[in-house]
Formats: C-alpha cells, structure tokens, sequence
C-alpha cells in the first residue's frame, strides 16, 4: 500500500516538473525541472522493481552502514570535483583568457559559487552526515533511527547539489554568498535537513548508552543551528511559482546583517562545530586513547555556542552597519580566541603517550596537522577582526587566505583523516591498500597548504598597502590594474598549491579504490555486519 | 520608546545577565563534585560498541569486549590484571 502511495506521489513530482520544463520562465529553472523529472522517474523505477522482491526486515543487531558507505564515496567524489573548480578558478585569475565564452557558463563569476558550495556543501556536508551518522551509532550502541529515512538524508542531499550545480552555471542565484540557492532548492534543502535532524534525534533517543558523547553534542548543535540559520537567511517570496527568482524579505543594513549573521555561524557550525565532533570521536579512536580532558571539551562546547552566534559584524566593518554592533562583532571574536585554543590543545593532548605514533602512522599525522590549521585560522581570525587590522586586511586575498587555511589545513585535512579511517572498517579490509600513498597525499596536501597560504598572505598584504599608499600631495598612489598586476606570480603560486592539493586528493581515491576492490576481505563475515562466533 | 530602543535596552541588560549566568551554570555543572568518574566513563564510551549494537537491555550483557577487534585500553588492562 505504502508502496503504491510513494508511485503515485512519484508520478505527480514528475509530470509537475515536466509542465515546469515545459512553461519555466528562466533557463535555470527549466533545467532544474528537468533534473527534478529524472530523479522522480530514476526513484519510481527503483521502487517499482524493489516491489517485485520480497521484503527484508532491517536487521536491528547491525548497524546500519551502507548509508555511510554511500557518504564515504560521495565526500570524496565531490572532493575532488570541488577543488578541481578550484584549481581552475586560481588559474583563471591568473590568466584571464582562461574565462573561455560559452554564453557565460565557465566564468569565474559562475564558477566561483561552483567552487564554493562544492566544497563546503557536497564535499563539506557529506563528510559531516556521513560521519555524524557513523559517529552516532557507535556512540548510541543503537542502529539508526528512522527506517530508510537516512537513504532520504543521502539522496536528497546529493539532489540538492546536483540542483544548485546545475542553476549556477546557466545564472541562477540569489546573490547572497554560502546562500546563493534559489528559493525551491532552499525549500528542498529545509526538507531534507529536518530529516537529518529526525534521524540524528531519533537515534540518540534509543540510545543504550547513559550519556551523549561530546561529539554527538557538536554534530546536533551543528544541525539545529544550520536550521535555524538558513531558514531566517532565505525568507523570500518567488516573483512566480515559475521562476527562479525570488524578493528578499529583508533589505539593506538589515538584510546585510542577516546575511553574515548566517555567513559566519556558517563558518562557525558547518565548518567547524562540525568538524569538530569528527575531531572528539576520530581522533581518540585513531590515537587509541580518550580524550585528553573531558570537562574541557564541556566548556569548549558552550563556550564556542555562546559566543559564535554574536561574531558576524565582523564581515561588515566600516560599513552602514552602527557601530556599535561592528564592536560587539568584534569583542566578541577576540573573545572567541579562547575557546577555540581549548579545543585546540584537547584535540593535541589527546595523542599526549601517544606521540611515537605520528611518526609512524600517517593517518594520525593528518589529524594532528588539521588541528593545527584550526589553531592557526582561528588564531588569525580573531586578529583579522580588529578593525584596524581588518582595515587593511578587508577585501584582500588575505581573507581568502584564511579562508584556504581553515578550509584546507582544517576542513580537507581532518576529511581525508577520517576517510582514511572508515575506509578500511567499513569494507572489511585490514587496512588501506598503501600507507605509502597516505604519506605522499599528507605531503602534497601539506606544502599545497603551505603554498596556498604563504602566497595569499603576501598579496593580500602587499595589495592592501598599494591600496591605501598617497603621495605627498595625499593622491593615490597605485591604480587598482597595478595591484592586479603586482599579484600576478602570487597568483601562479596559489594555483601550483593548489594543484598539488588536487592531485593528494586523487592519490586518496585510487588508495581507497584498491583498499575496496584490490584487497582480500579481512574475514569471512562482514564484522560490521554480522559477529561470527569467536 | 520604540520597539528598537525596548529591545536593545533588553537585550544589553538582562538577555544579556541571563546568558552569562547560565554559561557559569553550565561551568558549575561540568566541575560539580563526583562527576570525574561519570565523565571518564563517558570518554571511554567510544570504545564500546564497535562493530553492533549494544544488546537489549532485557537480554543479559554479555561481557562488553569479547566482539570486539581491539579492546579498549582500560579493558585490556583489567583482562591482564
Ligand atoms: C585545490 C584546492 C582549492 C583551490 C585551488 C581553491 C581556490 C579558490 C579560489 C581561486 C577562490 C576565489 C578567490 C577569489 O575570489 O579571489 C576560492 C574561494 C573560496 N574557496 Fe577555495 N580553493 C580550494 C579548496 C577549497 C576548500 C577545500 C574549501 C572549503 C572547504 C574552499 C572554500 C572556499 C571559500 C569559502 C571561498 C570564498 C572565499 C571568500 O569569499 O572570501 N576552497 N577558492
Ligand atoms: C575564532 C575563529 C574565527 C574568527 C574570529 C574569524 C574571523 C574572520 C574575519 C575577521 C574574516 C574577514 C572578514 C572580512 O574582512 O570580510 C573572516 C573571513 C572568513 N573566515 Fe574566518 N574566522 C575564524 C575562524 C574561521 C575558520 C575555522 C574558518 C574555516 C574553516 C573560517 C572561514 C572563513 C571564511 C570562509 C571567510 C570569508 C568570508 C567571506 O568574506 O566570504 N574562519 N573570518
């Protein structure tokens, strides 16, 4: 019966869609109604031909593991999709003739957003449900809450990329950055977001264990806030049920501060409240050890949820917002110092008698780099938002600097780590398929950082010194095409890190490939699937 | 005075006491006495449950470790004692 529903519901999605193509107004609606067609009609055949089989019923003794198998491929596969656009944007900086003409749909402009939500979206929020959904099961002592519910999570979720891809190339896009999803895949990410968030809870309340792991307390923040944010950023009303455009509710200062009031706790829940929760979970698993100090990672926790939410005025310095808040902002930052260096030294001291292993187990060594990066961006970071130094700073490639440094040190770092860990559990295998690859990758990856961040630094501030430099007469110096001109090799710079940075991330997909496909099972049974006796 | 001016008013003076002091209530909490033992086992609770899920609590438990590839630490320890 139930099946029957879900065919008829199917069918409607599909031919609504097929009228959208047919009548949209605008390109990118009309090809995202027709990948919306695809999916439903994709989704009805797998259910159809799933109704000739018998029915299995979930095994309630295992956990479920082949939704976090799926995330494990797709974080990677995004990876290196993202930086790839990456790569190709650092290179088209540089090289401008590189913005080759097809009616607009390789320009930066366009591909930068790419960029952007591939790698803090698809390869970013697939390593964070992925990894949210391995980490509470092991830590509940419970399989996951929600029936196929979680299947929903993944597919929806790759959906919404899929979508998103495709609108911003042809032009589709709400203008606001992290936010730039136009109004119906906004919908369509609420949706699904909150069917993370049933799962997430679902699970932790038919938990065995007494008490919920710091990490679970990261991962369910990150949710609830994502919420919360993206739901007050996005109010708009479409211009027609048959456009992709939309009337943002609010507007000027407001709607300023609303955007990097999101746009921050973006950067503070997704990137690193987060990650972080990867951190408390894999690290002490990968070090074989507890972590450091428990109570600290308390205080960590309500310290970086107090004080996170205040710290977005600082992206709006000098600017029509008062000046009191741009203060608040700022305070509020410097504040935040604090407690992310906690964090910092409990992740270290986590592998304190357990240091000999970084020599020896690469996989360690990226987890301790990545937290490194998170101590050194959340080091700069607080320093960038004093407004002096933000004066010279704001608008710069210092900003992407940073940027880079959290997203790849930290982000990329701390992602690779942890699919070095699952790979090998979750498909049975001993271990990776060569260790001498996951030091190669940690190399290449490490001196792409290096590169990256040391060529961003150096124009960044050599550019914002150009910008402000008068002459005795108080003219300005330097015209902005100077600047542009003085970055040029630090641009060259950048895009070489950045290649280097690629080409770890693909010696990670062949390691993980041959790891799946290349080695013998390690035993008979499935251990994450079924317990043989023993 | 103005909706703005009420809510600013509010917000800088008691929205902002009520914050801090259920941030030190929080602290009080995490440092309140007796609550090392509860917080080490928690920290060793990501050593259990490994490979499945943890057995009904209507079943008898089974000795926690034996499913699993590497015991815990503290586990190993106590088999060896
Ligand atoms: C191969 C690796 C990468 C390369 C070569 C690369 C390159 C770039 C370039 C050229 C830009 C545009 C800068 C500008 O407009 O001046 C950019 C922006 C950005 N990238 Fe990357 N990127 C890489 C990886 C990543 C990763 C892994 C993340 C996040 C997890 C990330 C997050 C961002 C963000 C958030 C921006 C916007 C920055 C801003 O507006 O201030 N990137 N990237
Ligand atoms: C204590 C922690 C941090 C503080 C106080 C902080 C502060 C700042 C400041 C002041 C800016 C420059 C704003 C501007 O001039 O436009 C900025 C930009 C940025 N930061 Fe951080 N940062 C922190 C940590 C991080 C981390 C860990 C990441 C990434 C993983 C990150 C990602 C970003 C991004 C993506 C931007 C660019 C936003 C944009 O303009 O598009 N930040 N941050």
């Amino acid at each position: 019966m139930w099946d029957y529903i879900k065919l008829a519901v199917l069918g409607a999605i599909a031919v609504l869609a097929a009228i959208g193509v047919q009548y949209g107004w605008d390109l990118p609606y009309k090809v995202n109604a027709a990948v919306v067609m695809l999916a439903a009609a994709a989704t009805f055949i797998v259910t159809v031909r799933g109704m000739e089989r018998p029915k299995r019923a979930a095994n309630m003794g295992e956990y479920n593991d082949g939704v976090v198998r799926a995330g494990v491929i797709a974080t990677a596969f995004w990876g290196v999709v993202g930086f790839l656009v990456g790569v190709i944007i650092a290179f088209q900086l540089a090289f401008p003739s590189l913005n080759i003409e097809l009616t607009g749909i390789l320009n930066f402009g366009r591909l930068r957003p790419l960029h952007t939500s591939a790698v803090i979206f698809a390869f970013g929020g697939n390593a964070l449900i992925m990894s949210a959904f391995y980490v509470v099961q092991r830590t509940s002592g419970a399989r996951l809450w929600g029936g196929k519910l979680p299947w929903f999570v993944f597919w929806g979720w790759q959906l919404m990329i899929v979508l998103a891809a495709t609108s911003y190339v042809l032009g589709g896009t709400q203008g606001k950055e992290y936010a730039e999803p136009v109004w119906y895949i906004d919908l369509w990410i609420t949706v699904v977001w909150v069917s993370f968030l049933l799962v997430f809870i679902g699970t932790l309340y038919k938990r065995r264990e007494p008490h919920i792991y710091v990490a679970n307390w990261f991962f369910l923040s990150m949710i609830i806030t994502v919420a919360m944010l993206h739901v007050v950023n996005n109010m708009a009303i479409p211009v027609s049920l048959l456009s992709s455009q939309s009337v943002p509710v609010f507007s000027g200062v407001q709607d300023a501060m609303t955007q990097w009031w999101y746009g921050h706790n973006a950067v503070g829940f997704f990137l690193t409240a987060g990650f972080l929760g990867m951190m408390y979970y894999f690290v002490p698993k990968q070090a074989e050890r507890p972590v450091y100090s428990y109570k600290l990672s308390i205080i960590h926790f309500w310290a970086l949820i107090f004080l996170y939410i205040w710290a977005g005025p600082h992206h709006l310095h000098y600017t029509a917002l008062p000046e009191w808040a741009s203060t608040l902002g700022m305070v509020f930052s410097i504040v935040l110092w604090m407690p992310s260096w906690g964090g910092m030294i409990n992740g270290l001291m986590t592998l304190s008698g357990a240091w000999d292993k970084l020599r020896t187990d690469p996989i360690l060594r990226m987890f301790a780099v990545a937290i490194g990066f998170y101590g050194m961006s959340t080091f700069e970071g607080p320093m960038m938002s004093i407004k002096a130094v933000n004066s010279l700073s704001h608008y710069t490639d210092w900003t992407i600097g940073h940027v880079h440094s959290g997203a790849l040190g930290w982000n990329g770092m701390i992602t690779f780590a942890t699919l070095y860990f699952l790979t090998p559990r979750l498909w049975n295998r001993a271990g990776m398929y060569s260790q001498s690859m996951v030091s190669w990758h940690f190399w290449l990856a490490t001196i792409g950082i290096v590169l990256y961040a040391s060529s961003m630094w150096v124009t960044g501030i050599m550019e914002g010194l150009m910008w402000r430099e008068v002459d005795a007469n108080g003219f300005l110096v330097n015209a902005f095409a100077d600047t542009v001109a003085a970055k040029f090799p630090m641009y060259v710079v950048r895009g070489t890190g950045g290649l280097m940075y690629l080409s770890g991330a693909l010696l990670m997909v062949y390691n993980m490939w041959m790891t799946v496909r290349g080695l013998p099972a390690k035993s008979a049974v499935n251990t994450n699937n079924a317990i043989p006796a023993q | 005075m103005d909706m703005y001016s009420l809510m600013r008013e509010f917000a800088d003076s008691w929205a902002l006491l009520a914050l801090f002091v259920i941030f030190l209530g929080v602290l009080a909490w995490a440092f309140r006495p007796g609550s090392r033992a509860v917080h080490d086992d928690i920290a060793q609770s990501i050593f259990r449950n490994d490979l499945k899920p943890a057995p009904d609590a209507a079943q008898e438990k089974p000795a926690p470790d034996v499913a699993q590839e590497k015991p815990a630490p503290d586990a190993a320890q106590r088999k060896g004692a």
